[in-house]
């Protein structure tokens, strides 16, 4: 038996963190649509660019940020890397590199959701279709994760896909949370006002954290609660702690069932990860600085990635 | 038992040609009564709605083919007629065996012209035709191989004439492509037309690839056991691409590109994960311009630096082997019946559609003589470049075409125009006999096995005989009946 070919290996490290982007993209919409209504002092839609670091190039391409326009920008438009409909492109892309490694339903599945986003018109965007949409994009990318689930042969290829699912799932849960604190309350006068709670709760429900959080939290919601959930509840899929931690384990696993080598610096840095995230306290974080706490767990999930790449990956 | 009054072939006219389905008048009926029995049970209404989910269903799937037009990439679906190819086992016993020892002349010839060219030395074959071949590969002089196999997987065109019987057309001993089709479409039938294979013993095609890496693995001298087995794709680009994953898959070795390969110590690894790892048979579908930029083509991105050397110090097979496009070229076919003869001292199983060498003088003056009536083709042409087709042909240009081939009489070839059967297809308006060649696919390690089927092109334009995927055709599922 011989290893995962290096390039497949970037290939379904890519196409994992390609559907939960998208799927990320879909929730934060939909939860934009549904919810942000209730917010009339502030653009909703200014945050989603704020949450993806776009405004500058939004704002060079438009003259308002209209919602159907930053709705179109997120969903259908092939300028936007980060569009849906270029995520879905770019994994099925993968995909087809990898077609030799994945289920027949794998693939036929990302195949027909490709070719339903190229079919979609920009009309089929408007007001209230905006939810249906980003349910339907859901509602596929969740299908992909069940199809791996249920599908996917748990050789090499599995764990490459496992740390690059989990590595995004972390970084966008990061984001989603740094925005919440630092751009969508400018203020401190507002914290704990009726705005406020909403808007948590859409944060909750981008993260399909709702109802667990009220489980967890029966009374109040607070930021710094909402925030410690969501960073550091280990019984959360999405939490940076429960995902920095799997992400880790996936890796040690993988090096030692496959007697990997190379991977010192990846591995050293992914436990490091883990570590930070398993000991991290939300007071002492807010102490010293969410931001600060946030940047460095995205620095770290850039350098990881760079360094699976470095041991891994075809080199160019 | 003639053409049935009601279902799906009750309006049926298998008109002038020999008729797969229905042969010559409705003589070969009784062989197919099962199948007629169940497309007659079915309305066309039904009929094409369920081939219409067979279409959508090889979109979703992704069995395509990529054609780029304006720089677009478009993928396409061969289209795929539900009505079943017939094949009855004494004709298919016929096949295989014409076959095999259509593959083993080959081989033969391949072996001796990059050996002791005793065929050319016996003037049996001219010399010209073989060494200033453009497909010839000197480099390949004095190379031996495993069991004297040149060709390991070879495609065999085949047609039928009007007088029932199979002749070779054309051998495809480079890279033929088309069996993922063969082993889909007998999917789809089993799919969505299952009841019309009710009652009816067709034999299995769905071994193709454990026989392909058995094959492929008895090439290495260092025992098949031990053979690590990879099949070399330019990526996904390829019009063919699909069919790669596709053979990958069902052989279950990697799925390699030429950067993921490198050629070390004269050896061939593949860059994996877990480091550099050796490969021994590559199946490659990169033609020889392109497999090492080293010996052949250097602007060649596709290939692997140094692949050849290893291959000349024994440590890769490479299938096909290098160099075997001289056997399938036009000019080499004209000779293939005596090839048979010279080296296993038959007649051809299957013969080929009747061909004049023009070089000869009785086939020049023949040729000449019945311009009008014949196809002439020049020889190290493909692409249907620069072939006269008598009949359509004007009398300037028959004048022309006269002048040519007086000129340079060895540069050509003719044929009489092909009468190609026809099978039942279904249309727009409902079935019309439409026309088909098969391309059975024969494997050969230690020694030949033909898959039991073969991929049926058809011409879905009306009269037709352009089968070709790029220009309207489509394919069928075909049946060896057991």
């Amino acid at each position: 038996m011989h290893n995962l070919l290096s390039r497949q290996a970037e290939a379904i490290f890519w196409m994992a963190r390609q559907i939960e982007r998208c799927n990320n993209v879909a929730r934060v919409l939909d939860v934009t649509a549904s919810f942000g209504r209730e917010d009339d002092s502030a653009n909703p839609w200014s945050a989603v660019l704020a949450l993806y670091s776009d405004e500058a190039v939004f704002d060079a391409r438009y003259a308002e940020r209209r919602a159907e326009d930053i709705v179109y920008f997120y969903t259908l438009d092939r300028e936007n890397p980060n569009s849906i409909i270029n995520n879905v492109g770019f994994a099925r892309e993968n995909a087809r590199a990898l077609r030799p490694l994945l289920s027949t339903e794998m693939w036929t599945q990302l195949n027909v959701f490709n070719s339903t986003l190229l079919q979609t018109k920009r009309s089929q965007l408007r007001d209230e279709k905006v939810s249906d949409f980003c349910a339907e994009v859901k509602r596929n990318c969740q299908t992909h994760g069940g199809l791996v689930a249920e599908t996917l042969f748990r050789d090499e290829e599995w764990y490459f896909y496992g740390i690059g699912l989990n590595l995004e799932r972390a970084d966008q849960t990061t984001r989603l949370v740094d925005v919440k604190y630092h751009i969508l309350l400018p203020s401190n006068a507002k914290v704990g006002s009726q705005v406020d709670v909403s808007q948590w709760n859409a944060v909750l429900r981008s993260a399909a954290g709702f109802q667990a959080y009220r489980r967890v939290y029966h009374r109040g919601l607070t930021g710094e609660k909402v925030a410690a959930f969501l960073l550091l509840d280990q019984r959360l899929p999405r939490s940076v702690r429960s995902t920095t931690n799997r992400a880790c384990k996936l890796l040690e696993k993988l090096i030692e069932r496959y007697q990997l080598s190379g991977a010192d610096q990846a591995l050293k840095q992914a436990q490091s990860l883990a570590e930070q995230t398993e000991k991290a306290r939300i007071d002492a974080i807010i102490a010293n600085g969410m931001h600060e706490w946030i940047d460095d767990i995205q620095c770290d999930i850039i350098q990881i990635t760079a360094s699976i790449a470095d041991a891994f990956f075809l080199k160019t | 038992m003639l053409i049935p009054d009601t279902g799906l072939l009750a309006e049926y006219d298998s008109g002038p040609f020999f008729d797969e389905m229905f042969g010559k008048g409705g003589d070969r009926a009784s062989k197919c009564r099962r199948i007629i029995g169940h497309l007659n049970g079915m309305d066309l209404k039904s009929f094409k709605r369920r081939s219409k989910a067979v279409d959508k269903e090889l979109r979703n799937l992704g069995i395509t083919f990529t054609v780029y037009k304006n720089a677009k990439q478009i993928d396409r679906v061969l289209p795929f007629d539900a009505i079943p190819r017939i094949i009855t086992a004494s004709e298919w016993k016929k096949i295989e065996d014409g076959v095999i020892q259509r593959v083993a002349a080959l081989n033969a010839f391949l072996a001796d012209i990059y050996g002791k060219q005793h065929i050319l030395n016996d003037g049996v074959v001219p010399r010209d035709l073989v060494v200033k071949n453009k497909n010839y590969r000197a480099l390949m002089e004095g190379t031996t191989l495993p069991h004297d196999t040149w060709v390991n997987i070879c495609g065999t065109d085949l047609v039928r004439g009007d007088d029932g019987a199979f002749y070779v057309l054309e051998d495809n001993a480079r890279t033929p492509s088309g069996v993922s089709y063969v082993v889909e479409n007998r999917h789809l039938t089993q799919r969505t037309f299952p009841d019309l294979m009710r009652g009816i013993k067709v034999r299995p095609v769905s071994d193709y690839g454990l026989r392909l890496v058995e094959g492929l693995s008895q090439m290495w001298p260092g025992g098949a056991d031990h053979a690590e087995v990879a099949l070399l794709s330019p990526g996904v680009f390829n019009s063919a691409y699909f069919e790669h994953v596709f053979l990958a898959r069902e052989m279950g070795v990697p799925l390699v590109e030429g950067r993921d390969l490198l050629v070390e110590d004269d050896k061939v690894f593949m860059r994996t994960t877990g480091g550099l790892q050796r490969l021994n048979v590559i199946y490659r579908r990169i033609d020889d311009d392109f497999l090492d930029p080293e010996v052949f083509r250097e602007d060649s991105l596709l290939g692997v630096p140094g692949i050849m050397r290893a291959f000349f110090k024994k440590n890769v097979m490479l299938a096909n082997a290098i160099g075997t496009g001289v056997a399938d070229d036009k000019a080499i076919y004209a000779y293939m019946p005596r090839i048979v003869k010279y080296y296993l001292d038959q007649d051809p199983i299957l013969n080929n559609v009747e061909t004049h060498i023009c070089r000869e003088k009785d086939a020049l003056l023949y040729t000449l003589d019945n311009m009008h009536e014949m196809v002439v083709k020049p020889v190290g042409e493909s692409g249907g470049y620069g072939v006269v087709i008598g009949p359509r042909a004007t009398k300037t240009e028959l004048a022309k075409a006269r002048k040519k081939l007086k000129a340079n009489p060895s540069n050509f070839i003719s044929q009489p125009v092909l009468q190609l059967s026809t099978s039942p297809t279904l249309t727009r308006t409902g079935v019309e006999p439409r026309h088909v060649d098969l391309r059975p696919f024969a494997i050969t390690g230690d020694s030949t096995w033909v898959l039991p089927g073969g991929l049926t092109r058809v011409a879905l334009k009306k009269g037709s005989l352009v089968v070709n995927s790029s220009q309207g055709g489509g394919s069928k599922d075909t049946w060896v009946l057991a």
